[in-house]
């Protein structure tokens, strides 16, 4: 017997294809859950429903302080672009000041932009804004960003509130818009989201949903998919010192549902939106290949 | 009967070749495209790309912020390659290293009997533990556990690595103070080859201004290497057997001496911030 074929079948203990179907990092694990416990996912694990809320506060509370320092690592700045055409494609103050809501806005990213917009583009001081975040150490960011601005201590333009999104206790009909950036996944139940955001929305009002998507070029799907699940938790690592809130941040992702049936969903809540398509006069427009993707529904 | 001793031969050499063959193929040779399964508590399987980019991410970090624990721990696990197997080898050839990696001891202050020790006589080696980690100010507590070596036992002996580098400061009576750790960082290097220790060494003393600079390479150095190279592996030193051990005796088994006089300052706030958080915890 020769030695080297030995060795070869000691070192592989199965063929090299099955090898990489067995490791590869994108297949979620399964749990087995008990008929009485509603669960819900938390990245690639299954969770009970009742305690994603606080698992992902537990993510936000650690990550609030380098939060802004890390999206621009991870996506080397390229989180802005994706911002700014977030807001100029809604274009707030065009038809007069506006009331908005900006749900998950936790440090203040869309609702600056939202002013900036309206001031530099229609002259317009009156629009304001509301932030609203389920988690007051992001809110604290946010208004320490403010601090930074001409908008600090204009409450009648600005102000912060710690609320759920699936639970707003807001009356209703009272905004024009309400927007929702990079927030949506994190929610434990998606349906009743939308189902608030239509009920505060007055009629006419418009729903935006800026979110990560599904990305379906292949070759940029690969590098994404191997970009997201090497580099981004090491990037927690090093800046942060926090692996597993980064890997939670991909998982999510890959949670989350494509553009069309994310488009049925708005549809379901009784938004109106465009056609079961991308681009012009459709549900969503893709963002980079749709790595990001922004939806938009307007409440009849 | 000739037959089954043939046989018996020929497996044998075969075994013994395909046990060369596979230490040949050890870490060196390994190409890990896809990344494994975790194989302990805490493992963080990683790919060779994810390697190197974590060893020079965490270079940066840790020469940008030396107290960034984790991330010079993480320096030192990704750049380790075939030391740690080498170090392995260290202990299994000692009796008292086969002893370490059979009952795999843990350092820290739940399996350090603090109370025990100060009631030890003067002289003692567990005596002179308890005054060094009041002299400084720290506890055995602060190291961060092993996340990216792939072998279990090797991540042990990475682990027993970290947790023993309290017992080197004390046997060569260094405090903590940078130009301290750089000169046992030099010391570690000699006595143990690994390379995060060699790394350290050769930019930590960036951080020195020049006059302590100095100091360091004309006296400190020369000694790290001369007492480093000639003592023995103390990787190999089953250190909770020893408490007793009278501390001048336990320097000449080993091999070590005196380094010139050191610079102690006033004790860190570790070991008081975690006394104050057991009280804490304890009320």
């Amino acid at each position: 017997m020769r030695p080297t074929t030995r060795v070869l079948r000691l070192q592989r203990a199965q063929p090299l294809y099955l090898a990489h179907r067995r490791h590869a990092h994108t297949t979620p694990h399964t749990n087995v859950t008990t008929e009485a416990e509603k669960t819900t996912h938390f990245g690639f694990r299954t969770v009970p429903e009742t305690s994603k809320e606080t698992l992902v506060k537990d993510v936000f509370n650690s990550v609030a302080s380098k939060y802004d320092l890390m999206n621009d690592a991870m996506s080397f700045g390229v989180h802005r672009l994706w911002k700014d055409t977030f807001v100029s494609l809604l274009k707030p103050g065009k038809s007069g000041a506006i009331r908005c809501l900006d749900v998950a806005g936790g440090t203040g990213d869309i609702a600056l932009r939202i002013l900036d917009y309206a001031k530099d583009n229609y002259a317009d001081r009156e629009t304001s804004v509301e932030v609203l975040d389920i988690n007051s150490e992001m809110l604290k960011e946010g208004y320490k960003r403010f601090k930074k601005t001409m908008y600090h201590k204009s409450a009648r333009i600005v102000s912060f509130i710690e609320g759920n999104a699936q639970k707003l206790e807001l009356p209703p009909s009272t905004y024009d818009l309400y927007t929702i950036a990079f927030g949506i996944r994190n929610c434990t139940s998606i349906p009743d989201v939308l189902k608030e955001a239509h009920r505060v929305l007055k009629p006419g009002g418009t729903f935006a949903c800026l979110e990560f998507s599904k990305v379906d070029n292949p070759i940029l799907a690969t590098i994404y998919e191997n970009y997201s699940f090497s580099i981004i938790p090491l990037l927690g690592t090093i800046l942060a010192s926090d692996r597993a809130s980064y890997q939670y941040l991909v998982e999510s992702i890959r949670r989350f549902p494509p553009q069309s049936q994310f488009g049925q969903m708005i549809r379901d809540a009784g938004f109106e939106t465009g056609g079961d398509f991308e681009g012009e006069g459709g549900a969503w427009r893709d963002l980079w290949g749709g790595v990001a993707s922004i939806h938009t529904g307007v409440k009849i | 009967m000739s037959a089954a001793t043939t046989i018996l031969r020929a497996s044998r050499s075969c075994l013994a070749q395909t046990t060369i063959c596979a230490a040949n193929n050890n870490v060196l040779n390994q190409r890990r495209f896809f990344r494994s399964q975790p194989s302990y508590d805490g493992h963080i399987p990683l790919n060779w790309f994810e390697n190197a980019f974590l060893a020079v991410g965490s270079a940066i970090a840790s020469l940008s912020d030396p107290r960034r624990g984790d991330m010079i721990a993480a320096l030192g696990e990704t750049t380790a390659g075939p030391a740690l197997p080498r170090l392995r080898e260290v202990m299994l050839e000692s009796r008292e290293g086969r002893r370490i990696l059979k009952d795999r001891p843990r350092v820290n202050s739940s399996t350090i009997d603090m109370q025990e020790l100060s009631a030890l006589s003067e002289g003692t080696f567990g005596r002179a533990y308890v005054t060094w980690l009041d002299r400084c100010g720290v506890t055995p507590d602060t190291r961060e556990p092993v996340h990216y070596i792939d072998d279990p036992e090797l991540a042990y002996v990475m682990q027993r690595y970290r947790e023993c580098h309290d017992f080197y400061h004390c046997i060569c009576s260094l405090p903590v103070n940078v130009e301290s750790e750089l000169a046992l960082k030099f010391f570690e290097f000699a006595n143990l080859g690994l390379p995060v220790a060699a790394i350290s060494a050769v930019f930590g003393h960036l951080r020195l201004d020049s006059e302590r600079r100095s100091r360091l390479f004309r006296e400190f150095v020369p000694w790290a290497l001369r007492c480093g190279g000639s003592a023995q592996s103390l990787i190999t030193v089953y250190w909770e057997e020893r408490w007793q051990q009278d501390v001048g005796e336990l320097k000449k088994e080993l091999g070590i001496w005196d380094p010139p006089q050191a610079r102690w300052s006033k004790p860190l706030s570790e070991a008081k911030l975690a006394a104050e958080k057991r009280l804490q915890t304890s009320q």
